[in-house]
C-alpha cells in the first residue's frame, strides 16, 4: 500500500452510500441472526460487569462497533488517492450502526405483532424483553441510537491518533476478556478473586481500573517494546537464533509444567483436553497438511486407539474374548495399540490411497463411520459391548504416579510428554527426505512418481504415522475418561480436528498448536467444555463462522506455513514487490500453465 | 552409434487404456549420447510412449528393455535409479516448494551425497540464475527460469537418458529457442535425449534420428535429415502445401 502526500477532502455527508447500505444491511442481518439464534437470551444470565452488562447484550453490541470501523477503512489501490480522515468517518460509522439498530428495532416490532415461534424457537417474549430492556415495545427503538453511537465510535477510531485508538481497543478488550474468562483467571491465579463478586461478575470499579491500566500500558509504549522484542527475534539468524529458540522452548516447557501445579482443576482439565486434541491435530496435519491426503475419517484411528487400550486393560471388555487374552497395564496396552493402529492404517490406507482428491475424501469419510458402526454393532457386541461401551478402564499406572481422569493434572503431564514427542517427530519429518517426498506428492503426484518417488508407499507412510499419533491420543483418552463408547467417536470429531488444522494453518506445526489452543481451549472440543462454557450451545455455529471467515480473509491459517502464505497471497505479494521495484519481470512472457500428461 | 548397445528399447510394444488400443507394435531404440525425437500429432500416443518408457504405464504385450534387461514389471523408481529421467510437459515444478527443494527432489533416489553436491554445483554453473533464486518458491519464477529449474531437477537424477515431453509447449517463441539451446547444451555433456515434440522443424534440426507416430503406429523411422527432406512429412508437419 502506498500513501501519497495528497489527500482528498470530502464533506461529512459525502459518503459512499452503497457501502453504507451494504455494511448497514450486513449489520442488521447479523444482529437479527444473533438475536434469533438465541444468544441474547441464552447468555443474559452471564453477567460480565456487576449490575451493568451481561454477555447477552455484548453479543448484540460488538457488531456495530466493528462494522462502523470497517466503514471508514479504505483499501487503496494503485493510482487512487486517499481520503482525508474527518468527521465523515464517524458519520459513516453512525449510519451503518443506525441501519443495524433499525434491523433490531424492526425485529422487535415484528416479534410483538406476529407469532413465528413455530419455526423460530427464539421468536419469543424473552427475546423481546431483552430488546426492550424490560420496557414497552416502543423502547426497542433505542437500539437505533445505541448502535449508531457504537458505529460512530468505531468510525471515529480512524480519526483518533493511533495511540488513542490502540488504547481504546486495548481497554475494551482487557475488560471484556477479564470478565469473560473470570472462571479461568480465578482458577489459575486464585488471589485475583477480589476483582469479582460472588458470581464471578467483574466489579465496576475494578473494570475501570483495568481499563486505565490498559490505556497506561499503551501510552507508556509497552506495546512497542513487545513488538521490538519480537522483531529482534525474527531478525536474528545463525547460532544466536538457535540459542534464542532453545531458550524459548525451555521457558515454554517450564511454564507448561508449572501452570498445572498452581492452577485449579478447571485449567488442568482444559489443558489435558487441549493436549488430546493437539495430538490428533498433529497427526492429521501430517496426513492433510504435509502429504495432502484429505482424510475425513480420521476419527477412526482415535477410536481404534481408544478401543484397543480399553479392551486390553479393562475387566469389563465383553464376554467373547478368549480366556488367554491378556489384561495388560496401560503402557503395555499402548505398545499393542500402536501396532494395531498401524495395521488398521495400512488396511484402510491400502485401498484408499489409490484414489485422488474428492473420491479419497468421500471414501475416508465412509471408513470413519464404518469403524464406529463396527464398534456399535450387534455382531461384535460380545467383544465391544455395543452401545454400552467398555467401562472400568483402569488408570494408567506408572508406579510413581497414576494417570486417571479424576486427576486431570496427571493426564496433562502424560499428554505433554506425548505431544512433545509428536511435535519433535513432526518437525524432523518435515525436513526429512520422507517429508520432502510428501510435499512433492501433495504438489503434483504424477511428477513425484516420475522423480522415482514410490507414491503409494509414501502416502501409506503418512497414513500410518497419522494413525499412530491418533492412537496415542485414543489410548490417553481411554485412561482419562475410564470408559469408551461409540458415541465418543462421531464424525464431528473428524471435522473438528480438520477445522483445527485448517484454522491453525495447514502444514504448520505452530499453527496446529495455536489452532488446538484457540478452538479446543476457548470454544471446547466436540463434547469437552472450553473456556467459553456459556457458548457451548453455539460452539458449532462459531466454528463454522470462524472457518468461513478464515477461508475468506486468512486462508493460510492463524500461524501460517510460510510457503502457503506466499502462494495464497501471490497477487498481493507480486504487486507489493513490484511497487518496491524488486520484481525482475524480464523480457519473458508468463508461461502458459496447466495441461495434463496423457 | 550402431556398434553400441541401446540403453533403452521398445520391442513390439502394445498398450491399452481400458479397451482402447494406444500403441501398436511400436519399436524404438535409444543409444548412448544421441539425440532422437518422436514426432506426432495430438492423440498419436506420444505421451503414452514416454509413460511406458518410464514405467508409469504397463504395456499389454511386447518388451521394454533397459540395458539388455526386460523391465516391463519394474517400477518407475527402478528405471530412474538406472538413469532414465523425464522433464514433464509444461515443466510441472513443485510450485510451493523452493527451487532448492525442487532440485533436491530430482535427486530423490540418489544415495551418493558428494555426487549430489557436485551436480548441484554443476547446475549452478550451467544456470547461474537458478542459483540466485534457490530459496524462492518455484511457482513465483518466470517461465524461462522455471524451464531451467525443470531441466536442473531432471539433471539432478544424474541421467543417461533424458526424456523430454513437449519442451516447447506453452512457451513464447523467444523462449522456445533458448530452450532448445539448453537441450543442446545438456546433450553436449553426453546425455542421450529423447524428445517428444510437435514443433517438428526445430526438433529435427537438432536431432540425429526421428520417428513419426500416427495413431499409435510408427509410420516413419529415419535420420533427421531424411525426415526433414521427406515430402509427406513436410506436407503434414512442416506446413507446406
Amino acid at each position: 500500500m502506498t500513501t501519497t502526500a495528497e489527500l482528498v477532502t470530502k464533506g461529512a455527508f459525502d459518503l459512499d452510500w452503497r457501502k453504507v447500505a451494504r455494511l448497514g444491511g450486513l449489520t442488521a442481518l447479523g444482529l437479527v441472526f444473533i438475536a434469533l439464534a438465541g444468544m441474547p437470551v441464552g447468555l443474559d444470565s452471564r453477567i460480565l460487569i456487576e449490575k451493568y452488562l451481561s454477555l447477552g447484550y455484548v453479543s448484540l453490541l460488538w457488531l456495530s462497533l466493528i462494522m462502523g470501523w470497517l466503514m471508514g477503512k479504505e483499501t487503496l489501490l494503485e493510482g487512487m488517492t486517499a481520503t482525508r480522515k474527518s468527521s465523515r468517518d464517524a458519520v459513516g460509522g453512525a449510519c451503518v450502526g443506525a441501519l443495524g439498530g433499525l434491523g433490531l428495532a424492526i425485529l422487535g416490532l415484528l416479534i410483538n405483532t406476529f407469532d413465528l415461534r413455530d419455526p423460530l424457537v427464539n421468536w419469543s417474549p424473552q427475546t423481546l424483553d431483552i430488546l426492550t430492556f424490560g420496557g414497552g415495545v416502543g423502547v426497542v427503538v433505542v437500539w437505533i441510537p445505541i448502535c449508531a453511537a457504537l458505529g460512530a465510535v468505531g468510525g471515529a477510531l480512524h480519526l483518533a491518533p493511533p495511540k488513542v485508538a490502540k488504547a481504546t481497543i486495548a481497554a475494551i478488550l482487557t475488560v471484556l476478556m477479564t470478565a469473560i474468562f473470570a472462571t479461568f483467571i480465578v482458577d489459575v491465579v486464585s488471589p485475583l478473586d477480589f476483582l469479582y463478586s460472588k458470581n464471578r461478575e467483574l466489579k465496576l470499579g475494578w473494570a475501570l481500573v483495568l481499563a486505565a491500566v490498559a490505556v497506561g500500558f499503551v501510552f507508556s509504549g509497552g506495546g512497542q517494546q513487545l513488538a521490538r522484542v519480537k522483531a529482534d527475534y525474527h531478525n536474528t539468524t545463525g547460532p544466536a537464533k538457535t540459542r534464542q529458540t532453545a531458550a524459548l522452548i525451555v521457558v515454554s516447557a517450564a511454564v507448561l509444567i508449572i501452570i498445572p501445579q498452581v492452577a485449579g482443576k478447571i485449567t488442568q482439565e482444559l489443558m489435558a483436553n487441549i493436549g488430546i486434541f493437539l495430538l490428533l491435530a498433529l497427526g492429521l496435519n501430517i496426513v492433510v497438511g504435509m502429504a495432502g491426503i484429505l482424510d475425513l475419517g480420521y476419527v477412526a484411528f482415535f477410536a481404534v486407539g481408544g478401543y484397543t487400550t480399553a479392551v486390553l486393560t479393562s475387566p469389563n471388555r465383553g464376554e467373547d474374548w478368549p480366556g488367554w487374552f491378556p489384561t495388560l497395564p496401560w503402557w503395555g496396552a499402548l505398545m499393542v495399540t500402536v501396532v494395531v493402529a498401524s495395521l488398521v492404517g495400512l488396511f484402510i490406507g491400502a485401498p484408499v490411497i489409490r484414489m485422488r482428491g474428492d473420491y479419497l475424501a468421500i471414501v475416508t469419510l465412509g471408513f470413519g463411520e464404518i469403524i464406529r458402526i463396527l464398534f456399535l454393532s450387534d455382531w461384535l457386541n460380545g467383544y465391544f459391548n455395543g452401545a454400552q461401551g467398555i467401562t472400568n478402564v483402569p488408570p494408567a499406572d506408572f508406579g510413581v504416579f497414576e494417570v486417571k481422569g479424576t486427576d486431570p493434572r496427571s493426564v496433562f503431564y502424560l499428554v505433554l510428554v506425548f505431544a512433545a514427542l509428536s511435535i519433535y517427530v513432526s518437525w524432523r519429518l518435515e525436513h526429512s527426505r520422507l517429508g520432502r517426498a510428501w510435499m512433492a506428492v501433495r504438489e503434483d503426484e504424477s511428477v513425484a512418481e516420475a522423480m522415482g518417488i514410490n507414491t503409494v508407499n509414501v502416502k501409506l507412510a503418512a497414513f500410518v504415522v497419522g494413525a499412530i499419533l491418533a492412537s496415542f491420543s485414543g489410548a490417553i483418552f481411554a485412561a482419562k475418561v475410564g470408559s469408551i463408547f461409540p458415541t465418543s467417536f462421531l464424525i464431528l470429531v473428524s471435522i473438528i480436528i480438520l477445522v483445527i488444522v485448517i484454522v491453525g494453518g495447514m502444514g504448520s506445526i505452530l499453527g496446529v498448536i495455536a489452532g488446538s489452543v484457540v478452538l479446543v481451549g476457548i470454544l471446547g472440543g466436540p463434547k469437552q467444555p472450553g473456556l467459553l462454557q456459556e457458548f457451548s450451545q453455539y460452539k458449532l455455529l462459531i466454528y463454522g463462522a470462524l472457518l468461513v471467515w478464515m477461508m475468506l480473509q486468512r486462508p493460510e491459517g492463524l500461524v501460517p506455513n510460510v510457503r502457503r502464505t506466499r502462494e495464497l497471497h501471490q497477487d498481493e505479494f507480486l504487486q507489493d514487490a513490484w511497487l518496491k521495484g524488486q520484481v525482475d519481470t524480464g523480457e519473458e512472457e508468463p508461461a502458459v500453465e496447466g495441461g495434463e500428461v496423457r | 552409434m550402431s556398434d553400441q548397445k541401446p540403453i533403452l528399447e521398445f520391442r513390439d510394444i502394445n498398450t491399452h487404456y481400458g479397451a482402447v488400443h494406444i500403441l501398436k507394435e511400436v519399436n524404438l531404440a535409444i543409444y548412448p549420447g544421441e539425440m532422437v525425437c518422436l514426432l506426432g500429432g495430438n492423440a498419436s500416443g506420444k505421451s503414452t510412449t514416454l509413460k511406458t518408457l518410464l514405467g508409469m504405464v504397463t504395456p499389454t504385450s511386447g518388451e521394454v528393455v533397459l540395458d539388455g534387461e526386460v523391465v516391463n514389471d519394474k517400477p518407475t523408481s527402478y528405471r530412474v535409479e538406472r538413469g532414465i529421467t523425464m522433464v514433464p510437459e509444461n515443466r510441472r515444478l513443485f510450485k510451493r516448494l523452493s527451487v532448492l527443494e525442487n532440485l533436491q527432489l530430482g535427486a530423490y533416489l540418489r544415495t551418493d551425497k558428494d555426487g549430489v553436491e557436485r551436480d548441484l554445483e554443476r547446475i549452478y554453473s550451467m544456470f547461474p540464475r537458478v542459483k540466485e533464486r534457490l530459496s524462492q518458491k518455484a511457482g513465483t519464477l518466470s517461465g524461462g527460469e522455471q524451464q531451467m529449474v525443470a531441466m536442473g531437477r531432471a539433471l539432478m537424477a544424474d541421467p543417461r537418458v533424458l526424456l523430454m515431453d513437449e519442451p516447447s509447449m506453452g512457451l513464447a517463441p523467444s523462449l522456445v529457442r533458448t530452450n532448445f539451446e539448453l537441450i543442446q547444451q545438456i546433450h553436449e555433456e553426453g546425455i542421450a535425449i529423447f524428445m517428444v515434440e510437435q514443433n517438428a522443424n526445430m526438433a529435427l534440426s537438432l536431432a540425429d534420428r526421428g520417428w513419426v507416430l500416427q495413431t499409435g503406429r510408427v509410420v516413419l523411422d529415419d535420420t533427421a535429415d531424411a525426415l526433414l527432406a521427406n515430402p509427406e512429412l513436410r506436407k503434414s508437419y512442416l506446413g507446406e502445401a
